[in-house]
């Protein structure tokens, strides 16, 4: 057995056995070697020549390019309480995510170079690669735009106000203006909040019966409509965050049958669970955008099988147990979903590795045009996820490697186990 | 690598699970003295509860409770609630302390949770709560192992004076099975609707709730089985046996730009109206009224006015409250 980091770049390591998931996204048998970080070989079971390589026995097990999350909050700088970037994409690392996206509303708010670089520092013990995404105004107010050159410069893979959408419309239009000169998607995350002051669940049965101001899809769909005409004036990319309404995805699949460039993500929870789990005010259940009704539900499944929906991305959001056991309206908004991806992707997927790795590996890769990532191809850097599809497991705070324990999904027993994490031919995670 | 089953059916039964796991965390865990809200009251307690406040009504006999804690944690501004509670409390023998938002630590920031414990580790032995946030004594409640009784949240119940209500009702009606009840006016922002909807339907009352549809909307009806919903005042009137008030604040009109003549001209209660409804029609109101506004001063003093009956039912209804969260009989 291969243990996390006894694994350095100096020997090859032979991924033996195992059932590849291909270029194309088909699934074979096949033996894949690592060599200086990169995926020196692959070939048919047994044909790779024995000279002395670490043998990791794949037998059984799914190899599949590492998974990469377009939306994940690692909380550094400034709120290191909640998470750190270490403990982060450590948590990353053991749900197969070899990439991750981190969102820029940290204290401060990452709108500088300087903080894009700060994220990137070997300093920060981040374990799987970390792309940090930028704020699209200065401080995420809304205002100016922030440098989008210096930070793409400094590392910056697209931009955003996450948590505090772009809402006027000029604004919205010049950032999408400059990511395109840059070749950079602009992420919304749609939501018109002069529409949900004040709303902390979905509106609909539950939050009346709650008591509890209820905020409407068409909050979402409005935002979203708006920036796809915006998306399609300029020609730039635009990636929806998080998508949660039937009525947002409506919108999407139109533009996109129009050839707008329109791409987006939904989470594991909104693929899983409706308002009505928010039961008794369980502040696990709260998030934004919140729990939908089941017709929202069954929408986001579609899309995720038509292909109107690119890929799964968690919107990870740790928070300290201290701010989630409040009044449910003074809880803060989000929850952990890195470590349990892999199995609500299988479950979604009806326990097909291949399109759970498509909505998980493939399509983000190709969300942001990384030619190199989510694929497996001899001479690209090895970032590679072995897990086991059947594996049966209960996904507990004890073991979770995140900061924050703050989960829908605590106490459930899960099918499908991520067993080993390599990041760059390093074994970075492993059971 | 199918695995051979329908994958919703699985995600369905994932999604029960996770459900009835919320459940026995939220609510089943905790001692069933607490009163968090009508909905998890059963049915033996709802009657239990009427039963023991028409003992105190007959004959309130000594002193129950005496030696033991009560602390009112009210976050918010009350009158006749904590009052009422605090009479009944004392009533019993129990002494209490009162706990507000304008002379305690809560104003220094500190959590609901630790403001909970601290009362109980001082002696406590019941928390009686008044909040601004819906839920809030449910998070109580999953943290202490007190009993905790909800004397009003947000928007979401106020289940004393659901009971108390409807033990105001019983006293002029023999049963609720048929009985027409009408709760008029700012439906959407009202515990007292929820809880009383709540209530009166699982007694067999057929509840109609009336208002602008900005006060009150069409998902109103989903609160309990058999709910309806008129704007029609006039209309509802003739079948009421019970009309219920609630209390309509100008600012809130303002704020959602209702205009205050057009809510009098449809829905305020006057005389007019009142000879509208059958003769014996009640009308009730948890207060605070504000006359001129919701209802006329001469339907609040007329004869089939039970506002100040309620009143004086709340201290019977809520000893019983807080002899069941303590533990006792009268």
């Amino acid at each position: 057995m291969i243990r996390k980091s006894s694994h350095t770049d100096a020997r090859p390591l032979l991924i033996s056995g195992g059932s590849l998931i291909t270029e194309t996204g088909e699934m074979q048998k096949a033996d894949l070697l690592i060599e200086n970080g990169h995926i020196a070989a692959i070939d048919q079971v047994g044909k790779i020549p024995e000279r002395g390589q670490t043998m990791l026995e794949a037998r059984g097990l799914i190899v599949s390019p590492g998974f990469i999350d377009l939306h994940v909050h690692l909380r550094e700088p400034g709120q290191s309480y909640k998470e750190t970037i270490a403990t982060g994409t450590a948590a990353a690392a053991a749900g197969g995510f070899t990439t991750v996206c981190a969102m820029p509303n940290t204290t401060p708010v990452n709108d500088s170079p300087e903080t894009t670089r700060w994220m990137q520092k070997p300093e920060r013990r981040a374990v799987v690669k970390v792309r940090p995404i930028a704020a699209a105004t200065v401080g995420s107010n809304g205002q100016r735009l922030t440098n989008f050159k210096a930070l793409v410069e400094a590392g910056a893979v697209a931009v955003t106000d996450d948590g505090r959408p772009i809402l006027g419309s000029a604004i919205m239009r010049e950032a999408l203006q400059s990511a395109h000169e840059l070749g950079i998607p602009v992420i919304q995350h749609a939501e018109d909040t002069r529409m949900s002051q004040g709303c902390t669940m979905h509106e609909g049965p539950t939050s009346f019966r709650l008591g509890l101001r209820g905020v409407k899809a068409e909050a979402e769909a409005s935002i979203v409509a708006r920036d796809i005409a915006l998306a399609e004036e300029t020609g730039a990319r635009l990636h929806i965050a998080h998508l949660s309404t039937a009525a947002g995805l409506e919108q999407v699949r139109k533009a996109r049958n129009r050839g707008v460039r329109v791409t987006c993500e939904v989470t594991p929870h909104h693929l899983l669970l409706t308002d009505e789990e928010v039961g008794d005010y369980d502040t696990n259940c709260k998030m934004n955008p919140p729990l939908r009704d089941e017709s929202d539900r069954q929408a986001m499944w579609e899309g995720l099988h038509d292909g109107s929906i690119d890929c799964i991305a968690t919107d990870h959001a740790p928070h300290a147990a201290h701010e989630k056991d409040q009044e449910f309206d003074r809880a803060p908004f989000g929850v952990t979903g890195l470590e349990t991806a892999l199995p609500i992707a299988l479950m979604v997927a009806g326990g097909d590795p291949q399109l759970a790795v498509r909505w998980l590996s493939l399509n983000p890769a190709a969300v942001m045009g990384w030619q190199e990532a989510g694929i497996l191809r001899a001479g690209a850097p090895a970032d590679i996820v072995v897990f086991d599809p059947g594996e049966e497991w209960t996904f507990t705070a004890s073991e979770s490697k995140s900061k924050s324990k703050n989960s829908p999904f605590l106490g459930k027993r899960v099918r499908g186990r991520v067993q080993y994490t390599i990041v760059d031919g390093r074994v970075v995670h492993s059971l | 690598m199918s695995s051979g089953e329908n994958p919703r059916s699985r995600s369905q039964r994932f999604r029960r699970s996770i459900r009835s796991a919320s459940l026995r965390k939220g609510r089943f865990s905790h001692p069933s003295r607490s009163l968090l809200d009508i909905e998890s009251l059963s049915d033996s307690d709802i009657h239990s509860l009427l039963k023991e406040a028409g003992h105190f009504r007959v004959s309130p006999r000594k002193f129950p409770l005496v030696r033991r804690h009560i602390a009112l944690l009210f976050y918010e501004a009350s009158t006749r609630t904590r009052c009422s509670f605090e009479l009944a409390a004392k009533s019993l023998g129990a002494s209490t302390t009162l706990v507000s938002t304008a002379a305690s630590s809560i104003e220094k920031g500190e959590s609901l949770v630790d403001t909970g414990a601290t009362l109980a580790a001082m002696g406590a032995e019941c928390i009686v709560v008044r909040h601004p946030s819906s839920g809030a004594p449910h998070v109580l409640a999953r943290h202490l192992e007190i009993p905790v009784v909800n004397a009003g949240d947000g928007m979401h119940e106020h289940p004393s004076q659901a009971l108390l209500d409807c033990y105001t009702i019983l006293q002029h009606r023999r049963s609720l099975e048929g009985l027409r009840l009408l709760l008029v006016g700012d439906i959407f922002h009202s515990r007292v609707a929820r809880s009383n909807a709540l209530l009166l339907t699982r007694l067999g009352a057929q509840v109609t709730f009336c208002g602008p549809p900005a006060l009150l909307p069409d998902v109103a009806e989903t609160i309990a089985p058999g709910v309806r919903i008129t704007r029609d005042f006039n209309a509802a009137l003739p079948s009421a046996d019970v009309i219920m008030m609630l209390r309509v604040q100008k600012e809130r009109l303002s704020g959602l730009q209702l205009s205050v003549d057009d809510y009098i001209r449809d829905y305020q209660l006057t005389s007019e109206r009142m000879a509208m409804a059958p003769a014996d029609t009640l009308v009730m109101h948890p207060g605070p009224m504000v006359r001129g506004m919701e209802l006329t001063s001469d339907v609040a003093d007329s004869t089939r006015s039970l506002v100040l009956e309620q009143v004086r039912n709340g201290v019977a209804v809520r000893r019983a409250i807080l002899l069941r969260a303590l533990g006792g009989h009268a």
